[in-house]
């Protein structure tokens, strides 16, 4: 424990604006991955533990679309097209069988799933630490803001996150697809009974689920290392953030996102052991106070 | 074998019956390293063992208290440290160890389950492997006392007590086989006494046992901590056998693994996950020795158990035997 660094942190504002844009980083990408998980659960009634399996997929699709075309855009498209469809395949031809029957058969389909993909990846890209290297579009002098320092690309990945956010809004709120899958959440009987095909619902859930979390792979993929398990971390992450935020929904995941990023980043120098713990903790005292989470519906 | 219950629910005046079953079973057991004199299968019943003790601990919760826990590698682990770290920093003796080892559990599974019993299903499946991994964080990055990602460092001590010595493979045989078929049957004990039946009728109907009175919660609970304390014992067992302990005891893939193996040995039967113990450990074996894609073939393996047969060994041999299939 250090609160002496932790105080001296909190009030130099360099100090304040490098650790909320580390914050702010982890967090938009814990959202990406976290407001998937929550669609999936809030229509499908299932926690989808492959999820972080998905991220991964997308990380290691962004890489080798990266390295094809040496667009990273491009590589962020592929890999979120890629993972989506992957998602939509898993769905239909795998979780579709278990749905309503005890949550064990829910388990090992999941189960097996991480097993495989861990090794599929290792299969394909091999066992070892991999990384993408920062495209050259982003190798410009940090932003000074504040005396804090901030790299371009963490603009451009707030800014990214921020957009798909906004489509993820415009998607679920405006659109006819978007109120299918919310009365499909509600009640899919009801939905199924008025003539909606629920299997498309639930396999295009899915997909966009996958969409948003090979987009964060693939984003994450200039900062982070790359390695077969690197899903899982991000999978517990992105639970306590639904947990926090409300499961089912996707503004508590922006919310639970954020503060866990930012909790990260400030634990990181006030308690550099126990940054885990510090998340767990903020995730006990909401299933206490409110065990429906800061935006979650009373009901289970 | 009658009704649609199946043989789970046999009646409450069979202790006797078990018991000899018991008697037998270790006399075999014992028996066994005479027979076949083979360091490999005397190694493959300890792990048996150790695991057994583990899957069936999970399937108190499992199976009869329909609370399916993905984070009940936090007890395998966390019994193995705790038993290590009491060996290794206190110099006290095995069995006050064991003890220890068995309490820090249900200490641990006291505050785990008081809040992870709040949830249902699949919440509850997620949260304890939340906190599973909470352990399994806190166990790498606390180097100075757990040896980090290594493990624990120069081995567990295992001095003699009472003429029994741990580091004899004989010896450390047949404490696992005693151990095995004791905890066998005290948990069987466990689940036939009133708290048993009211452990299954709250994963049967919760409704009618809150309208009966029945403070739910408490019951899980109890049946948490209990499940705890004794998957402790199949870690305490596993770290006697390596003479360490590591990190994967408490990571993730040891309670799926655990999961899996009540699964593939069946539920239904309180011996299925004994059975599903055995085969997996066999399975395992097999699978390292011919590929170093050891999750892929353990993942198609799942698969086909949970999505082909959708069921376990020893539901096809009830089946056969021509009762009605059991109730989940």
């Amino acid at each position: 424990m250090d609160l002496t660094a932790l105080l001296e942190c909190v009030t130099t504002l360099s100090c304040v604006v490098t650790q909320t844009t580390s914050g702010l980083i982890i967090g938009v990408l814990l959202f990406l991955v976290g407001a998937g998980l929550t669609l999936i659960f809030g229509v499908l009634k299932v926690i989808n533990f492959t999820h972080g399996s998905l991220y991964m997929l997308g990380a290691y699709l962004g890489l080798t679309g990266y390295r094809l075309t040496g667009s990273f855009a491009l590589a962020v498209v592929m890999a979120g097209l890629g993972v989506a469809l992957f998602a939509a395949v898993f769905e239909r031809v795998f979780m579709r069988r278990v749905y309503g029957t005890d949550v064990l058969m829910q388990l090992l389909v999941c189960y097996a799933f991480i097993l495989i993909l861990d090794d599929v990846v290792k299969i394909v890209w091999g066992p070892e630490f991999q990384s993408m290297g920062m495209p050259p579009a982003f190798q410009a002098p940090p932003v000074l803001f504040g005396g804090g320092v901030i790299p371009v690309f963490y603009l451009f990945l707030i800014g990214a996150a921020a957009v798909i956010a906004l489509g993820l809004w415009f998607l679920l709120v405006r659109t006819r697809m978007g109120k299918i899958v919310r009365a499909a959440a509600h009640n899919p009987d009801m939905t199924s009974a008025l003539g909606i095909n629920t299997g498309l619902v639930y396999a295009s859930v899915f997909a966009l689920g996958g969409l948003l979390a090979g987009l964060a792979g693939a984003l994450a993929a200039p900062v982070r290392s790359m390695s077969p398990g690197m899903g899982f971390s991000i999978l517990i992450e992105s639970f306590i953030v639904t947990v926090i935020g409300g499961m089912g929904s996707v503004g508590g995941a922006l919310a639970g996102a954020v503060l866990i990023g930012i909790i990260r980043a400030f634990g990181s120098i006030g308690f550099p052991l126990f940054v885990e713990g510090l998340m767990f903790m903020a995730m006990a005292a909401i299933l206490i106070l409110k065990p429906s989470g800061l935006f979650g519906r009373e009901e289970r | 074998m009658s009704g649609a219950s199946g043989q789970r629910i046999s009646a409450p005046g069979s202790l006797g019956r078990d018991l000899a079953l018991a008697g037998g079973a270790l006399l075999v057991l014992l028996v066994l390293p005479l027979i076949f004199p083979s360091k490999v299968l005397l190694d493959y019943i300890i792990r048996v063992a150790a695991f057994g003790i583990f899957a069936t601990s999970l399937n108190m919760l499992v199976g009869f208290g329909g609370m399916v826990s993905f984070g009940h590698g936090m007890f395998f682990g966390g019994g193995a440290y705790a038993f290590g770290l009491m060996m290794q920093k206190l110099g006290v003796s095995i069995p006050v160890a064991f003890a220890g080892g068995m309490v820090y559990c249900a200490l641990l599974a006291l505050v785990v389950g008081a809040i992870c019993i709040r949830l249902k299903e699949t919440f509850f499946s997620f949260l304890t492997l939340a906190f599973q991994m909470l352990l399994h964080s806190i166990i790498i990055s606390w180097v100075s006392l757990t040896g980090g990602d290594q493990g624990l460092m120069g081995g567990i001590p295992r001095p003699p007590f009472l003429g029994i010595n741990l580091a004899n493979q004989l010896h450390l045989y047949s404490f696992s086989c005693v151990l095995l078929v004791a905890s066998l049957l005290l948990m069987r004990h466990i689940l036939q006494t009133p708290f048993g039946y009211t452990l299954r009728m709250v994963r049967d109907n919760p409704d009618r046992a809150r309208f009966l009175g029945i403070d739910i919660a408490r019951i899980r609970l109890t049946a948490f901590v209990m499940a705890g304390c004794f998957g402790g014992v199949g870690g305490i067992l596993m770290s006697l056998f390596v003479s360490g302990a590591y990190p994967e005891f408490a990571y993730w893939s040891t309670s799926g693994e655990a999961v899996f193996m009540i699964m593939m040995g069946g539920i239904h039967l309180f011996l299925g996950p004994i059975v599903g113990a055995a085969v997996f450990m066999a399975l395992n074996d097999v699978i390292t020795r011919f590929t170093e894609y050891h999750g892929l073939a353990l993942g198609i393996t799942v698969l086909i158990f949970a999505l082909v047969f959708r069921r376990g060994l020893t539901d096809f041999v009830a089946q056969l035997r021509g009762g009605a299939r059991a109730k989940p």
